[in-house]
């Protein structure tokens, strides 16, 4: 399983870019941390997610 | 009434103690956009004593700005890097402040920024947000990033906080109220989320790693 924002997917073997797009998230505006690490929007596509990863997806809000 | 270098070296040592003072002394910090929340931190900032200041912004002061953002009515129509050097000098003239009136994008960012020890991300759109974490973490693995989500509208100032994401990368906000969604930005609330960033920067600059 793969943890992500806190909740438990069976996302292990995916690509993360595939995973991200499936959650409908929109890749202009989050920033994706895999165990305590940022991941670059260039590796999104050959990231691939293994079992026990804890993700974080924030989702940037307007304003400033 | 003049006050000399020494002396306002003095009163800074005496709230910051001698060695954080030091650290402020010789820190960088770049600040990405100087609207409610870069000119409010880089006002923190200059208060502090942080040695350089790097202001980076491409926009004008406008009479819709003085509401949140540390402008005056005498400063609209100035460009905002102008203004906000022109009140940092006056609150403390011993620091240095380099000003870049351009907007960041993928081209000019690294150049920006190499110098900086810590980023403070204050861009009010969010695909600028994700721009520059993604910019700052893919260039410089060692810079400290610290960033704002969720600020806008008339809920509880408490609801502001400052989360750790990794060790290097840091966001103060709510992390939902977003300006997009019919809410206004309001001062104080703004402020707020402007305080927790510049006092994450603070905290960084003399070790204090935990928000």
């Amino acid at each position: 399983m793969v943890a992500i924002n806190g909740k438990d997917y069976a996302a292990a073997g995916k690509n993360l870019s595939s995973v991200l797009t499936e959650m409908k998230y929109d890749f202009r505006t989050i920033a994706v941390e895999i165990n305590e690490e940022i991941v670059s929007k260039q590796f999104y596509e050959e990231t691939i997610l293994n079992d026990g990863d804890v993700v974080e997806v924030v989702s940037f809000v307007g304003g400033g | 009434m003049m006050v000399s270098k020494d002396e306002y070296y003095q009163a800074l040592v005496e709230r910051h103690g001698i060695d954080n003072q030091k650290k402020f002394d010789k820190a960088t910090v770049a600040i990405c956009g100087l609207g409610g929340l870069g000119s409010n931190v880089a006002i923190c900032l200059a208060r502090v004593g942080i040695g350089r200041l790097i202001l980076i912004d491409f926009d004008k002061v406008d009479v819709t700005n003085l509401h949140r953002q540390q402008y005056k009515i005498s400063q609209v129509g100035m460009a905002k890097v102008d203004a906000l050097r022109e009140n940092l000098l006056e609150i403390n003239p011993f620091i240095t402040v380099e000003t870049y009136r351009v907007k960041m994008d993928e081209s000019n960012s690294i150049e920006l920024i190499k110098d900086a020890d810590i980023v403070c991300e204050a861009f009010d759109k969010p695909e600028c947000k994700s721009m520059l974490t993604d910019i700052v973490f893919t260039n410089f693995k060692d810079k400290y990033l610290v960033s704002a989500s969720g600020m806008a509208g008339f809920k509880s100032a408490n609801d502001i906080v400052t989360k750790k994401l990794t060790s290097h990368f840091y966001i103060s906000g709510d992390g939902v109220s977003d300006v997009n969604e019919g809410i206004g930005l309001v001062s104080s609330r703004v402020m707020t989320c402007a305080g927790h960033e510049a006092h994450m920067i603070i905290r960084l600059l003399i070790g204090e790693n935990n928000p």
